[in-house]
C-alpha cells in the first residue's frame, strides 16, 4: 500500500517522538555533528525537511548510513530536539521494506578483519538491516 | 557484595581480557560480578524508535534477570551499558513501549523497570568509593600521564544517562587519581571515534579516531584509558601514536594482579 507523504512524516514524527516545530534552525547540530563531511543532508536539515514533509530525498540519501549514533546532537541542541531521531526514524521508513537492508550477511566476510571487535558488526547489522 | 553481570559479546570474544581484569579488581574490592545466565548480545547500539521493540527484548531480559535476583546490572563495556539503560529508561518512560515489550515476555513474566543500572566505573564512584580504591593499590601508577577517553556512549544522551557533566566528566579522571596516575585532560576526550561506521567507511572512522588520538598527544599525554572495545579498536587501528589501553587493565597494573 502507497503511504502519502503527510502519513510517512506523521509516522516518522511519532516513531521518533520528535517534535521537530521546536527547533529555532541554529545550525548547533550539524555543528557539533562528527559525520558532517560525510554527509549530504546535515541533521539541521532532516529537522526541517521532516517537518515540510520534503522526505523522499532523505530516505535516498547516503546520509541515513553515516550517522553514528554518538547523540552529541542530542545533547548539544539548545531546544531539545534530537535530530539524530530523526535520522533513526527515516532510515527505518526505508530500511523496514521488504528487500531495502542496506547490509546484507553476504556483505560482511568482505568487509571484517581479524581484529575488528563483534560490537561494530552487530552495531552495523542493526542499524542498517531488518 | 555480589551484582549481576551483563558482560555482552564482546568481552566474550575480542576483549577477554576486559572480561577478566574486571572481575578479578572487583574482587579485591570485595565485589563479585555474577554474570546472568543465559544472556543475549544487547545488539550493540541503542534504536532509538518507539515502535522498535523487539530488538530491545534481550536487554529487557537482563533486567529482568538481575530484578528476580533482588541485584543491580553492572556492565563494562560501554555499548552494553548505553544500549541496557536506555532501553531501561523506554520501559519507565513510554507506557505504550513497555506495554508492547511486555507482551513478548508473557503473562507474569513482565518487567517492571525497577532495576538499577550501573556501569562499572559508577560502581567504583558510588558503591566501591575512590578511598577504598586507593588502598587496593599497590604498585601506584606514579608518574604516568593518562588521557582519559569517554567517547559518546557512557555521557550520552545525557538525559538518560546521568552519568558525569557530560561535556566536562571527572569519572575516569579520579580513579585515574585514585591508582596513582595523573590524569591529562584533553579536548576530544568526549567526541566520537567513529564506531561501528569502521565497518563501512573505514575513512570516516580514521577521521574521528585521529582527532582524537592527536588531541591527547598534544596535551602531553603517555596512553590513553577506554572502557569500549570498539572505541579501542578504532583508536588503534588508525595510528595512534599513545597506546590504548583498558581502565581494568590499569586498575590491574596498580592492584598488582597482572601475571606478566
Ligand atoms: S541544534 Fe536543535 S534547534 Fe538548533 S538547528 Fe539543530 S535541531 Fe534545530
Ligand atoms: S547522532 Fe548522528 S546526526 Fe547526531 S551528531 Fe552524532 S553522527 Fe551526527
Amino acid at each position: 500500500m502507497h503511504k502519502d507523504n503527510n502519513a510517512v512524516r506523521d509516522e516518522i514524527i511519532r516513531r521518533s517522538g520528535v517534535n521537530p516545530r521546536k527547533c529555532m534552525r541554529c545550525g548547533k547540530c550539524s555543528a557539533t555533528c562528527p559525520a558532517y563531511d560525510e554527509m549530504e543532508f546535515h541533521p539541521h536539515q532532516f529537522v526541517y525537511m521532516v517537518e515540510s514533509g520534503d522526505i523522499e530525498p532523505l530516505m535516498n540519501s547516503k546520509s541515513l548510513y553515516q550517522c553514528l549514533t554518538c547523540f552529541a546532537c542530542v545533547d548539544r541542541c539548545p531546544r531539545g530536539v534530537e535530530p539524530a531521531k530523526l535520522v533513526e526514524a527515516v532510515r527505518l521508513e526505508v530500511i523496514r521494506k521488504q528487500g531495502a537492508n542496506h547490509l546484507k550477511a553476504d556483505d560482511i566476510p568482505a568487509l571484517v578483519t581479524e581484529e575488528l571487535p563483534q560490537q561494530a558488526i552487530v552495531s552495523a547489522f542493526r542499524k542498517y538491516t531488518k | 557484595m555480589k551484582v549481576a553481570y551483563f558482560p555482552g559479546c564482546t568481552l566474550k570474544t575480542k576483549a577477554k581480557e576486559l572480561d577478566a581484569y574486571a572481575r578479578k579488581c572487583a574482587e579485591t574490592l570485595g565485589i563479585t560480578l555474577e554474570e546472568i545466565e543465559n544472556w543475549q548480545c544487547c545488539g550493540g547500539v541503542f534504536t532509538t524508535a518507539r515502535d522498535e521493540a523487539a530488538t530491545k527484548l534481550s536487554s529487557v531480559r537482563a533486567l529482568k534477570a538481575a530484578g528476580n535476583a533482588n541485584q543491580m546490572l553492572v556492565t563494562v563495556c560501554s555499548a552494553c551499558h548505553n544500549v541496557i539503560k536506555q532501553t531501561n529508561h523506554a520501559m519507565n518512560t513510554d507506557e505504550e513501549f513497555a506495554f508492547k515489550v511486555n507482551n513478548y515476555l508473557g503473562k507474569g513474566e513482565e518487567y517492571d523497570g525497577s532495576t538499577k543500572v550501573m556501569h562499572y566505573l559508577e560502581l567504583l564512584r558510588d558503591v566501591v568509593g575512590y578511598d577504598k580504591v586507593k588502598e587496593a593499590v599497590k604498585k601506584p601508577l606514579a608518574g604516568k600521564k593518562v588521557a582519559a577517553y569517554y567517547g559518546c556512549l557512557l555521557l550520552r544522551p545525557n538525559s538518560v544517562m546521568h552519568t558525569d557533566d557530560p561535556e566536562n566528566p571527572t569519572l575516569i579522571e579520579d580513579l585515574i587519581r585514585a591508582l596513582g596516575g595523573e590524569p591529562v585532560v584533553y579536548s576530544m576526550r568526549n567526541e566520537c571515534c567513529g564506531g561501528y561506521i569502521a565497518l563501512e567507511n573505514p575513512d570516516s572512522a580514521k577521521k574521528r579516531s585521529n582527532k582524537v588520538t592527536d588531541s591527547a598527544a598534544l596535551a602531553g599525554a603517555d596512553m590513553i584509558v577506554t572502557a569500549c572495545p570498539l572505541c579501542k579498536f578504532n583508536l588503534e587501528t588508525n595510528g595512534s601514536k599513545l597506546p590504548i589501553v583498558y581502565f581494568t587493565d590499569l586498575m590491574a597494573e596498580a592492584f598488582d594482579l597482572k601475571e606478566d
